[in-house]
């Protein structure tokens, strides 16, 4: 073995077959030397079972015309472009539900949580109702009900629901104006950035004021205000620089405007209420978890409720919180691949259905596939454990 | 030591055993050691598969492969069936899940050429068409701009679709759903104005939707879908067998010989016939199957008119003319190699 030339002479004490790390050393490469060579077997094998089966291999084909059509593109694409830019599509849209999702659930999911706590009886049965039915019903049912179920109490897009002839609701999804800007739109920006940075800047002197004389001051109404109210008048006084479209109906369908598809919105409303229904669990384990003392401890100096469920448990109870969260998280992306059921052109749909099938190429796709959710798997969880570290417990 | 020795054992007879994996077996004898052919099917398109209450299954499709299977087996029972999706359907050939995929499939150049997969054979000649609410007041493809369309995943349909709305500077908004039910749902809920798919098949989803009689289908027909069976590419045997289960089915319809007649049939003199149901000759042989495999298959799945009638023809449900589906000296494009 090479190995145990490389190690250093510890004199003549003990033989390099009974040192610890010259073992160690050895029996880990050999470890992994077979995995490699394992996993190398498999690849190898496949690579030459295919070719001998006449199935073309590698990944030729990304630069392929993929000539198809999708519905939702959050860059541009048409059918004359190639597989290598629908993946992109599909991954996209894959991240823009997931994102939604998790927005939503957390936010559903805390107030659900909390409220399955609460003093009065009526808001805690609701929020255990609530919970026990969601997350007891399997996900691709509620896409289905959400999506079909909903879909056929809209009216079609000639008698569809509208409001000021500006927002208009069918079964072809909800259409809305979109405003382009005008160059003085910039001076508007401007003031927005001015207002944010006030804003801290008010949050940061009310803070030091607190600590100095023990005097609140109400520093988020302020700074809402001002973020708000700065760009607002701005915008009036450079004379409104918007140019608005509106959505109207040609033909089949409105054009001009913008609109959320009836197949994002559902799949959006499923996993954000399915998930919520878990994070809720989570949250209410996570808050028992905080000792009563603390509520009591609270209470004795004086805090009122909200400060205490604020200041004192929602911090203590995060540490129970966040890795259960992560994977809630990480289910959440997962189960946005249902999507394929409802026609959203998700990564598994545009990119594991159609590309894969045009193309035949199941294994490099599949392989494309599993490396794309591992991957946005591993950035989650990492960007959850950076923040599961910052509000871990500080010992001194 | 003997611990790493283990592992490196281990990992040999693991590889070799993947090696061994690699070497492909005759699936004529696959499937004689089994017992019976498996059959990949569509899972649940009316006249072409479809199982029935009792689980059966029925359809041209189904027909096809059981044709095999009464060439094989002398029995058309022995035939077993797997529901696929269109998107599983190559991946399940081609891992060797199933023996004959007869799934209303379209023989494409690319499907040819890079699966590893052969096609032998078309029984129907479809093209794509259009079905739309009768509401809607269409009645040509070319009114279809900026139209919301629903297709099924997979298919070349979504390819034809594209070309031809490009061809013609027509926009359109594809809907792509996993199966032919929630295709049908879609269009059903009214989320989509049209419905796209190979003609066969929009009469199959037409006569699945709560009010037949509220959709009609488009007379423009997009493209040509000649749909067959396929076998995987590299075992020459198997593909014969299942390419002349469906030429034995097509020239015995030429020759007049059907279900009912096929026995008294035996003692014609006609050498043509004799040599079909395999009185005399060795076409049996040659392929690898039994002697009578022509006059088994019949006897238990009929003639291709017989199958076609039965299954999607005019007095079924979906109603289906022959159009270029009939004979090839009686108006249509179906011909067979003769056997001899």
């Amino acid at each position: 073995m090479n190995e145990s030339n490389m190690t250093p002479s510890n004199g003549a004490r003990p033989k390099p077959w009974n040192n610890p790390k010259v073992r160690m050393f050895v029996f880990q490469t050999l470890a992994l030397a077979t995995v490699f060579w394992f996993g190398w077997t498999l690849f190898h094998n496949t690579l030459s079972n295919m070719e001998s089966r006449g199935i073309s291999t590698g990944f030729g084909f990304l630069d392929e015309t993929a000539g198809f059509g999708i519905i939702m593109t959050l860059i541009p694409y048409d059918s004359t472009m190639t597989y290598g830019r629908t993946f992109f599509v599909g991954l996209l849209n894959t991240l823009l539900v997931s994102a939604m999702g998790v927005v939503a659930a957390t936010i559903i999911g805390f107030v659900v949580g909390i409220a399955r706590l609460s003093s009065n009886w009526l808001i805690a049965k609701l929020a255990l109702i609530y919970i026990e039915t969601i997350r007891n019903i399997p996900l691709l049912l509620q896409i289905f009900f959400w999506y079909f179920a909903v879909l056929q109490t809209l009216p079609s897009p000639r008698q569809s629901l509208d409001v000021a002839d500006m927002f208009f609701l069918s079964n072809r999804g909800l259409y809305f104006p979109t405003a382009s800007a005008e160059p003085e739109f910039g001076w508007v920006m401007a003031a927005l950035i001015t207002g944010i940075a006030a804003a801290v800047f008010v949050h940061r002197w009310a803070k030091k004021r607190q600590l100095r004389t023990g005097q609140l001051f109400p520093a988020l109404r302020v700074g809402t205000l001002l973020v708000l109210a700065l760009p607002l008048l701005m915008f009036m006084l450079v004379g409104r620089p918007l140019v608005w479209e509106m959505p109207s109906l040609t033909g089949f369908n409105f054009t001009g405007g913008a609109s959320i598809l009836p197949e994002l919105a559902a799949l959006w409303i499923a996993l954000s209420l399915y998930t919520a229904s878990f994070i809720a669990e989570i949250v209410r384990s996570g808050i028992l978890a905080v000792d009563r003392g603390q509520t009591e401890a609270a209470s004795a100096l004086g805090l009122r409720s909200s400060f205490t469920l604020r200041l004192v448990i929602i911090p203590q109870a995060m540490r129970v919180i966040i890795p259960p969260l992560t994977s809630q998280y990480l289910n959440l992306v997962k189960n946005s691949s249902l999507a394929t059921a409802i026609a959203y052109p998700d990564l598994v749909s545009v990119f594991m259905g159609t590309t894969l099938n045009q193309t035949g190429q199941a294994v490099e796709v599949v392989a494309i596939t599993m490396a794309v959710y591992l991957t946005i798997s591993l950035i989650i969880s990492g960007l959850m454990n950076i923040y599961n570290r910052a509000v871990a417990l500080q010992e001194r | 030591m003997k611990k790493q020795l283990l592992l490196v054992a281990i990992a040999t007879t693991l590889g070799g055993t993947l090696m061994a994996g690699s070497l492909q077996a005759a699936t004529l004898d696959d499937v004689k050691s089994r017992g019976h052919v498996q059959c990949g099917v569509t899972s649940g398109l009316p006249g072409f598969s479809q199982p029935d209450e009792n689980g059966d299954w029925t359809g041209i499709d189904v027909d096809t492969c059981r044709a095999v299977a009464a060439a094989v087996f002398g029995s058309a029972d022995k035939a077993q069936f797997t529901p696929l999706t269109a998107k599983e359907r190559f991946t399940a050939l081609q891992s060797g899940e199933i023996d004959v995929l007869s799934r209303n499939t379209t023989w494409t150049l690319t499907r040819d050429a890079s699966l590893g997969l052969n096609f032998t054979g078309v029984n129907y000649y479809d093209g794509q068409g259009f079905l739309v609410s009768k509401s809607l007041g269409v009645n040509d493809a070319e009114q279809l701009d900026g139209a919301t369309i629903c297709i099924q995943a997979g298919t070349t349909t979504e390819l034809n679709l594209a070309d031809y709305f490009r061809t013609k500077g027509m926009t359109f908004n594809p809907l792509v759903f996993d199966t032919s039910e929630q295709t049908v749902s879609g269009f059903a809920a009214g989320r989509c104005d049209v419905l796209t798919s190979d003609r066969s098949q929009l009469a199959a989803l037409r006569s699945k939707l709560e009010d037949p009689s509220s959709a009609i289908t488009l007379p423009n027909i997009i493209s040509k879908e000649p749909l067959g069976p396929v076998v995987r590419q590299g075992d020459d045997q198997w593909f014969n067998i299942v390419k002349w289960a469906l030429f034995v089915q097509i020239n015995a319809e030429e020759l007049g010989v059907t279900q009912a007649n096929v026995a008294e049939m035996k003692s014609s003199t006609n050498p043509e016939i004799q040599r079909l149901l395999g009185t005399t000759g060795d076409m049996g042989e040659k392929l690898g199957v039994p002697a009578d495999f022509g006059f088994r298959i019949i006897q238990t799945v009929g003639n291709y008119g017989e199958m076609y009638d039965r299954n999607v023809g005019p007095d079924t449900p979906l109603g289906l003319d022959r159009g270029l589906n009939a004979l090839w000296n009686n108006g249509g494009i179906m011909y067979a190699p003769p056997v001899r």
